[in-house]
C-alpha cells in the first residue's frame, strides 16, 4: 500500500461531490470520468430510524496493483517512495486492461484523449507541497491526507463518548 | 508566479470566502478561504464549479439586440455602446409616454443592489423589487413583527448549539460552508438534531430525529409544542417576562391546541412531541428553532415563522451562545459602514404607490426594500395601478421563479421593453430585447460587502482575472447608461476601484487591506448584549411582541384560529418543492460539472399512493396542474409523505441558449399557483395540487 491514506469520516459526509468535480478539475476532464466518486447508499428506512451512507471511492493505491500487471505498455506504474500507483500518459494506449484487471473500478477511460485517469493522490499537488484536489476543498472537512500513521482519526473518541454516559461539552 | 487573490464565491447568493490561485491570467485553483473560522479551505460543488462558468463558451458573450419574434432567439452581436444608446432610446421614450414609474426593475440581491436602488430613484420610479420576497418575504414580516429586526438580522450561532430543531430547513443539501462545519462541528461535541420534513433528505439521514410531518401542517406542530412548553412550564421564564409582550394572551389562545390534537392533523404522535419539548427544556438556552431559509411555502407562512421565532424566544434563546444573536454593525464599536449610493443628498425618493402595492391596503407589511414580485404579471397584464412597460432584470429569473409561467409570459408579451443583465443565457435572457453581458464573479471587483455579525466585518470580492468576453461589471454597466439619462450626478465613478475607494471613505479601510486575507475586521471581539438589560429591540414597545403591533395596526391577529390544511383527494398530491446540494436555484442548471451529476428533476412519489396509480419506479409519468403539465421519470420511494410529491426546483429551462439543460426536466413555475400571504409577503409554492398519471 502506500505509505499514505485519504480517510474518508462517514459521519461528516454529506455527499455534496464537490470532492468529485474538484478531481475532474484538476484532471482536466470532461463528462464521463470520475477518478473518485462518491456512491451513496440509501437512504432507508430500518426500525424506525433514517439510514443513508456516503461511500468515498478513490483508488486503494494496493501494494499489490492488478492494474500494474495487467499494463501491457509499462504506462500504469507505482511510485517508488511513497508507493503511488498512476498512469503515465504518454505511455498509455488507451486498451483499458487496468479497468478491466481493477477489482474496484478505479481506473477510468477519459474518451477525449482515449487514455486511462486515475487517482493518483494528485501527486502533481504533492510534489509542491499542496493537498489532493479532493481533500483541498471537501466542505466538510471529511476528507483526511497524509502518512497513514498520522492521520487524525475521531472515530475510537466518538464510539468512546457515544457508548459512555460521561458529558461531553 | 502564481499568487493568491481572495475574494467572494457568487455561484450562489450566501457569497463564500474563496481563496483563487492564478498565474498570469490563468486560473490554477479555486478554495475556500483558509482564514475565515468553518471555512478553513472547503468549498461547495458550485463553487468548485465556477472555473468551468468563466471557460463556458455558452454563456453571454456580448450585447445583443433581438432581430426575430420575441422567444425566437434570434439577435444581433452589436457594441456596448449600441446597445446602451438603444436601452437608453427606449427608456426615454417609455418614460416620456407612460411616466418613469412604467419602468420596473428585479434583481436577486447582490452587493450592487444599491447601484440599481440609485438609478431607479434617479429616473422616478419606486418599482425596484429583488428575489427575496419569492424566497423569505414572510420571515422578513415575521421578524420585524416580534423583533423590529429583519431576518437579514438576526444570526444564527450552530458551532454552540446543544439542539438545532429544522423545518424542512434541509441545511446539507441546500448549503451554507460555515453552517454546514459549524453545526458538524457542534454535532460532534453532542449536539443534536430534529428534522421535520414530508421528505427524507440527506439532512434527515444526519439527524437524530425525524418526523414525516403531513404537508402543510408545521404550525399545528408548533401550537402544539408552545402549549406543552407554557402548560409545563419548560420556557425561560426570566428571559420571557423581562421582554415578552402577550405571553398570556398566547398562553390563553393555545388552550385548545393540545399534542393529541395536533396528531390527528400532523401525523406526529403527540408522545413524540411532549418528549422533545422535555428535552428542549434541558437544553435551553442552547437551542436553535431554525427560522428557515426559504419560507415560502403557505398562505399562512407569516405565522408559522412567527411561532419557529416564538419557539426560540420561550426557549430563551436569543442573543445567546448556541441560539440567535442580533448582527451588530459598524455602529456598535463607533465607526463607519461603507457608503452606499442610495445614502447621497439629493436623490430624489418617489411617492407613486409601487407596481406591487406594497404599503397599500393591498400589502401594507411586506418590506418595500424587496416588494412582492409575484404580483408583476397581473401588474402587467391589468395595468393596474399603472401601465408597466419596461422590465430590468438583473440576475432574476421571472419565468422560472415566479409562480404559474405561462401567465409571467402573456404579460411579458405587453412590455415594449425587456433588458436582461446576467451572466448565463437564462430564460428570460432568451426572451429579451436586449442582453447586457455581465463580466462573472472571478472577472469583476464587485461593491464591498459589510458582513454585520458577532464581529462585524468587510468583505471585498477582488478580480481574479481578466474579463474573457466582452462583459462589463453591472454597477459600471448602470452608470454608463444614468450617464446617457442624464443622471450621472448619482454615480460618482468610473470604474469599479473607483466606486469601492468611494464607499470605503470614512471606514478607516482601504482597498489595499483587503488584499491579504480578503476580509478586515472592525473589532476582534464577539459582541453580545446584555440579554436581560441591553436588548435594543426596534418593535414600537422596545420589547418582543408576541401581542404585534405591526400587525394588529393594520387589522391581522397576532394569533389566528388554525385552519385545518386541505388533503388532497383522489389521485390527487399537494406539490413540494426543494434543492439538492448541485444546483443554485435556476442558474447552474447549465454549468459542465453540475449538469453532467445532477441533469435533470424527477419526481418523488410514494410508494403505496404509487402503486394504486400503476406507477413504477423509474418509468415516465405525467404530472398536471390547473396551470400547466409536464413529464418526468417517477422516483417511487417510502420516503416521501403519501399526500405529497416533490421536485427539484431549477429544471425546465426552455432558453436554447443553454444547450445543456435545455429542455431537462419540469420547471415547478409550470405548475405552480400564483397565492401569496398577502400578511408576509411570501407567495405560496407549496399550495398547488396536481394529478400524476401513467398515461402521457
Amino acid at each position: 500500500m502506500s505509505k499514505y491514506m485519504l480517510l474518508q469520516d462517514k459521519s461528516r459526509c454529506i455527499g455534496c461531490l464537490a470532492c468529485t468535480i474538484a478531481c475532474k478539475i484538476n484532471k482536466g476532464l470532461g463528462p464521463g470520468p470520475k477518478p473518485v466518486d462518491v456512491i451513496s447508499l440509501g437512504p432507508i428506512l430500518r426500525d424506525g430510524k433514517i439510514l443513508g451512507q456516503f461511500v468515498f471511492m478513490p483508488c486503494f493505491h494496493c501494494e499489490e496493483p492488478w492494474c500494474v500487471y495487467a499494463c501491457p505498455t509499462g504506462a500504469m506504474k507505482k511510485r517508488p517512495q511513497d508507493g503511488i500507483v498512476y498512469v503515465d500518459q504518454s505511455l498509455c494506449v488507451g486498451c483499458k486492461s487496468c479497468i478491466y484487471a481493477c477489482p474496484w473500478g478505479a481506473p477510468q477511460f477519459d474518451i477525449e484523449k482515449g487514455k486511462v485517469v486515475k487517482c493518483d493522490y494528485c501527486k502533481d499537488r504533492l510534489d509542491s507541497g499542496q493537498l489532493p484536489a479532493c481533500v483541498s476543498i471537501c466542505i466538510s472537512h471529511c476528507l483526511k491526507f497524509g502518512p497513514a500513521n498520522e492521520i487524525e482519526d475521531k472515530r475510537r473518541r466518538r464510539y468512546a463518548i457515544e457508548s459512555s454516559q460521561f458529558p461531553t461539552q | 508566479m502564481a499568487k493568491d487573490v481572495y475574494s467572494l464565491c457568487f455561484m450562489c447568493t450566501v457569497r463564500c470566502p474563496i481563496k483563487v490561485t492564478v498565474e498570469g491570467d490563468r486560473i490554477l485553483w479555486i478554495q475556500g478561504n483558509p482564514f475565515v473560522a468553518g471555512i478553513e479551505g472547503s468549498l461547495c460543488p458550485k463553487g468548485v464549479s465556477a472555473i468551468a462558468l468563466l471557460e463556458d463558451d455558452q454563456r453571454l458573450k456580448y450585447p445583443m439586440i433581438r432581430t426575430g419574434a420575441r422567444g425566437s432567439g434570434e439577435f444581433k452581436k452589436v457594441t456596448w455602446d449600441e446597445a446602451l444608446d438603444y436601452v437608453a432610446q427606449r427608456l426615454k421614450g417609455i418614460m416620456e409616454t407612460y411616466g418613469p414609474q412604467s419602468i420596473v426593475l428585479g434583481e436577486r440581491t447582490n452587493l450592487s443592489t444599491h447601484v440599481s436602488k440609485t438609478f431607479l430613484r434617479a429616473i422616478g420610479s419606486p418599482n425596484h423589487f429583488t428575489h427575496d420576497a419569492l424566497c423569505k418575504g414572510s420571515n422578513n414580516t415575521a421578524f420585524r413583527s416580534l423583533f423590529g429586526y429583519t431576518d437579514a438580522e438576526v444570526g444564527i450561532d450552530y458551532a454552540n448549539t446543544k439542539h438545532i430543531v429544522l423545518y424542512g430547513r434541509n441545511i446539507f443539501e441546500a448549503v451554507e460552508v460555515k453552517a454546514v462545519n459549524n453545526l458538524l462541528d457542534a454535532m460532534e461535541k453532542g449536539a443534536r438534531l430534529t428534522y421535520i420534513d414530508p421528505r427524507v433528505t440527506t439532512t434527515a439521514t444526519k439527524a437524530h430525529r425525524y418526523w414525516m410531518i403531513r404537508p402543510g401542517t408545521d404550525l399545528a406542530l408548533n401550537y402544539a409544542l408552545m402549549h406543552v412548553i407554557l402548560k409545563e412550564g419548560f420556557y425561560d421564564k426570566e428571559f420571557v417576562d423581562k421582554w415578552v409582550v402577550g405571553l398570556k394572551e398566547l398562553k390563553e389562545f393555545l388552550e385548545p391546541y393540545t399534542p393529541e390534537w395536533a396528531q390527528e392533523e400532523t401525523g406526529i404522535p403527540s408522545r413524540e412531541i411532549i418528549l422533545l419539548a422535555k428535552e428542549l427544556n434541558e437544553q435551553r438556552p442552547h437551542v436553535i428553532f431554525h427560522p428557515g431559509y426559504r419560507a415560502a411555502s403557505y398562505t399562512n407562512e407569516i405565522y408559522q415563522r412567527r411561532a419557529i421565532l416564538m419557539l426560540n424566544v420561550l426557549m430563551g434563546s436569543i442573543e445567546t451562545k448556541g441560539g440567535l444573536f442580533f448582527k451588530k454593525g459598524p455602529g456598535e464599536v463607533g465607526k463607519k459602514a461603507p457608503r452606499k449610493l442610495t445614502d447621497q443628498e439629493g436623490l430624489p425618493k418617489p411617492k407613486q404607490v409601487r407596481f406591487d402595492k406594497v404599503g397599500t391596503p393591498n400589502f401594507p407589511l411586506p418590506d418595500p426594500n424587496h416588494g412582492v414580485p409575484q404580483m408583476l404579471a397581473k401588474a402587467i397584464l391589468e395595468e393596474d395601478p399603472y401601465p408597466i412597460k419596461a422590465l430590468i432584470a438583473n440576475r432574476f429569473e421571472p419565468l422560472l421563479s415566479i409562480p404559474d409561467r405561462s401567465a409571467t409570459l402573456k404579460a411579458l408579451e405587453k412590455l415594449e421593453l425587456i433588458l436582461t443583465v446576467d451572466v448565463n443565457f437564462s430564460d428570460i435572457a432568451w426572451y429579451s430585447d436586449v442582453i447586457l453581458p455581465e463580466s462573472t464573479f472571478l472577472e469583476r471587483i464587485d461593491c464591498v460587502q459589510q458582513a454585520n455579525g458577532l464581529k462585524p466585518q468587510l468583505f471585498l470580492r477582488q478580480k481574479a482575472v481578466s474579463p474573457r468576453y466582452d462583459t462589463k461589471e453591472y454597477a459600471v454597466i448602470i452608470k454608463e447608461l444614468a450617464e446617457r439619462l442624464g443622471i450621472s450626478q448619482f454615480f460618482p465613478y468610473n470604474t469599479m476601484e473607483d466606486l469601492v475607494r468611494w464607499q470605503l471613505e470614512g471606514t478607516g479601510f482601504t482597498i489595499e487591506d483587503f488584499s491579504k486575507k480578503g476580509f478586515v475586521a472592525y473589532t476582534d471581539q464577539q459582541i453580545f448584549w446584555d440579554r436581560f438589560n441591553g436588548l435594543k429591540l426596534k418593535t414600537p414597545s422596545k420589547k418582543i411582541e408576541f401581542k404585534s403591533s405591526l400587525l394588529e395596526e393594520s387589522g391581522f391577529p397576532s394569533f389566528p384560529e388554525y385552519e385545518p390544511v386541505k388533503r388532497p383527494e383522489g389521485n390527487e398530491f399537494r406539490l413540494v418543492v426543494g434543492r439538492c446540494v448541485l444546483h443554485t436555484h435556476v442558474s447552474t442548471q447549465n454549468n459542465p460539472y453540475l449538469n453532467e451529476l445532477c441533469p435533470t428533476n424527477v419526481v418523488w412519489i410514494n410508494s403505496k399512493r404509487a402503486k394504486d396509480l400503476n406507477i413504477s419506479d423509474g418509468q415516465m409519468v405525467k404530472i398536471t396542474s390547473p396551470q400547466g403539465s409536464g413529464v418526468l421519470k417517477a422516483f417511487v420511494t417510502d420516503l416521501i409523505h403519501p399526500e405529497t410529491v416533490f421536485i427539484l426546483h431549477g429544471f425546465g429551462h426552455e432558453s436554447k441558449g443553454l444547450k445543456r439543460a435545455y429542455g431537462k426536466g419540469v420547471a415547478d413555475a409550470l405548475l405552480q399557483a400564483n397565492v401569496s400571504d398577502t400578511v408576509g409577503g411570501s407567495p405560496g409554492l407549496h399550495e398547488t395540487f396536481v394529478t400524476v398519471s401513467a398515461e402521457l
